[in-house]
């Protein structure tokens, strides 16, 4: 210290031990707040496996395959719900992809420096607009359209074709698990789309100048130079916004038709598990086993998305962050 | 590349621009749909947009904000919804930050790489984006069933829950921004390290942890799934936290879900004063962190 500072050995003392007592109290804070939330989420698990417990007692392992849904005759089984959650989610990833894809390429690779931040600001506004908006915005929007235009004009398509047909059957309600999967589609889409420019960003300028340096076109550069370098990230991306997809509660409510039964067709309506869970809840008292199997979905639920996170998080953290 | 080398080789000129040219058209054709897509995604947001402008302005009077929801065919407004709104909203951002804050601060100045600071991050991370009805649902085991219903407290709870994770982010990720050369001049100062955190590192890095912040709110302002268990939603005034409480998320659900008429335009009013809310902060924290640069 300056020679300003004159202290006696034993003031310094006193204050380092002032210092430590500080320290001391400080990290332990933050060590326990981590602590904490480690403790959150194993609550989480343990308290909807504990809630649930009821229903796997009573139906057995067969309470996930089981497609019955009955509250008269007191008989539940996971089975639909869990299909539709799984169905929906995929094919949301099917029609989000792509799309994501192109936005990434376009902010990354095509879009002039001025645009970038306008068009990418309004992709990640569209990842803050409340699910609830999108469950209205499904509801008096994408389904009368869906209604009058497209499922029409693709059972009318597919009619005499044998496979597809009972993929695109009728009657078109506008809900039902296409709709459900169009609108996740639109949710998830932000997130993936700024993953991916977001590691598009992570390749090294040197690589795609050579690329582009011995004649490629863009296309060329992002598929033999960009795609490689993040692939292992792309795919967290996608694994992220499915994660997200299948825990989506408000805006599949709204469109999902909420009917228990398994249907190829995509058009019928099914639920997930998140739609059930909001729509009957109201109606299950406590301590009922409606409720325990309500909490046995929550359960189930659970698990899959960890899942998918988890692989997501893996895939995405080590190259990208640090 | 390697068509161009193959079409060297082959000797034969009509073949080589053949190629080139085929490549040529397939980059056109996928830049085309690339800029379709972008276009798409902004062609979304303009349409959810527009559809709230043009359901929920022409409801849009001054009873929304003085009147509490009524039954339908009397009139009535949203003022519940919009107070329950912003005080589980305020209370959940209240409760959720500091915890939030110090396991950001934690991760980036504790345990970067420690064993705990791993799994909290990971944790963390889950937490993000796991579904938020499972939140719900956990707040209501935990409280409304001890509690013997349905509150506001539990829809805070809820909320903090929501908030952790998002504060925890931003604030180790903007922690990490702060020199280490600042922490490093304070500690030579004889300052603990507590000290250089809290009075230096938490100050150079107080807008990006404002910015957090408000996207916490943004965020758990418009969520519906877990206040659906625990704070229930409320016809009635009321700003008792031992009480179901109201919210505009929850209220928009049950008045766009109904079948009257004057019910669902209060839901698309409700949903146009959400949507600009949550939008606004959103923006608002990207200027804020905009100001840094």
């Amino acid at each position: 210290m300056s020679q300003a500072t004159v202290t006696t050995p034993a003031a310094a003392k006193r204050r380092r031990s002032a210092a430590n007592w500080g320290d001391l109290i400080f990290a332990g804070l933050t060590r326990t707040a981590a602590v904490f939330i480690l403790l959150l989420l194993g609550s989480i698990i343990v308290m909807l496996a504990v809630g649930g417990w009821p229903a796997f007692q009573t139906f057995g392992i067969g309470f996930i395959t089981s497609t019955s849904w009955n509250p008269v005759t007191d008989i539940y089984g996971a089975g639909v719900s869990v299909y539709g959650t799984l169905v929906t989610s995929v094919l949301a990833m099917i029609l989000a992809v792509p799309v994501s894809f192109g936005i990434a390429y376009y902010l990354t690779e095509l879009a002039p420096g001025w645009l970038r931040r306008p068009v990418g600001t309004a992709i990640e506004l569209l990842a803050a607009v409340p699910s609830i908006i999108y469950g209205m915005w499904g509801f008096f929007v994408v389904v009368p359209f869906m209604a009058n235009h497209v499922e029409p004009a693709l059972i009318g398509t597919f009619q005499n074709v044998p496979v597809l047909r009972s993929l695109f059957a009728g009657p078109p309600f506008g809900t039902g698990i296409a709709t459900a999967a169009f609108i996740l589609a639109v949710m998830v889409l932000p997130f993936i789309a700024a993953t991916m420019r977001d590691v598009f960003n992570t390749v090294p300028a040197v690589y795609k100048e050579s690329a582009y340096g011995v004649g490629c076109t863009t296309w060329e550069v992002v598929r033999s130079i960009v795609l490689p370098y993040t692939k292992t990230a792309v795919v967290g991306g996608i694994m992220l916004g499915l994660g997200r997809a299948l825990g989506e509660t408000m805006a599949v409510t709204y469109v999902i038709g909420n009917a228990n039964h398994v249907t190829p067709n995509l058009f019928g309506s099914g639920n997930t598990i998140a739609s059930l869970v909001a729509l009957e809840f109201g109606e299950s008292d406590s301590g009922s086993l409606k409720l325990a199997s309500l909490l046995a979905l929550g359960f189930i639920l659970f698990v899959i998305s960890f899942i998918v996170l988890a692989t997501s998080r893996l895939m995405l953290r080590p190259k990208f962050k640090e | 590349m390697s068509t161009t080398i193959i079409a060297g080789a082959a000797h034969d000129k009509k073949t080589a621009v053949a190629m080139s040219r085929r490549r040529r058209n397939l980059g056109r054709v996928v830049d085309t749909l690339c800029v379709l897509a972008t276009l798409f995604g902004l062609f979304l947001l303009a349409s959810i947009l527009a559809i709230l402008l043009w359901r929920g302005l022409g409801g849009l009077r001054l009873s929304v904000f003085t009147m509490s929801t009524s039954s339908p065919g009397t009139p009535g407004g949203l003022l519940n919804a919009i107070v329950g709104t912003l005080i589980q909203a305020g209370l959940g951002t209240l409760f959720g930050t500091p915890i939030g804050l110090l396991v950001g601060t934690y991760l980036s100045e504790y345990g970067r790489t420690s064993k705990l600071g791993n799994a909290a991050r990971f944790v963390s991370d889950i937490l993000l984006s796991a579904p938020s009805i499972l939140i719900g649902l956990f707040v209501y085991l935990i409280l409304v069933v001890p509690a013997g219903g349905y509150s506001g407290w539990a829809g805070s709870v809820a909320l903090a829950m929501i908030v952790i994770p998002i504060v925890v982010r931003t604030t180790e990720d903007m922690l990490r921004l702060v020199p280490t050369a600042l922490r490093e001049a304070a500690v030579a100062l004889g300052a603990p390290k507590w000290k250089a955190i809290t009075k230096i590192c938490y100050r150079a890095a107080l807008d990006g942890i404002a910015t957090g912040i408000l996207l916490a709110i943004a965020r758990v302002a418009g969520e519906t799934a877990p206040l659906l268990f625990t704070s229930l939603g409320n016809l009635n005034w009321s700003a008792d936290l031992t009480q179901p409480m109201a919210s505009l998320p929850v209220t928009i659900y049950n008045y766009t879900t109904s079948a009257f008429d004057d019910w669902i335009q209060l839901g698309w009013v409700g949903a146009l004063l959400i949507t600009f809310g949550v939008l606004s902060l959103n923006i608002l924290a990207r200027v804020v962190l905009r100001k840094r640069n």
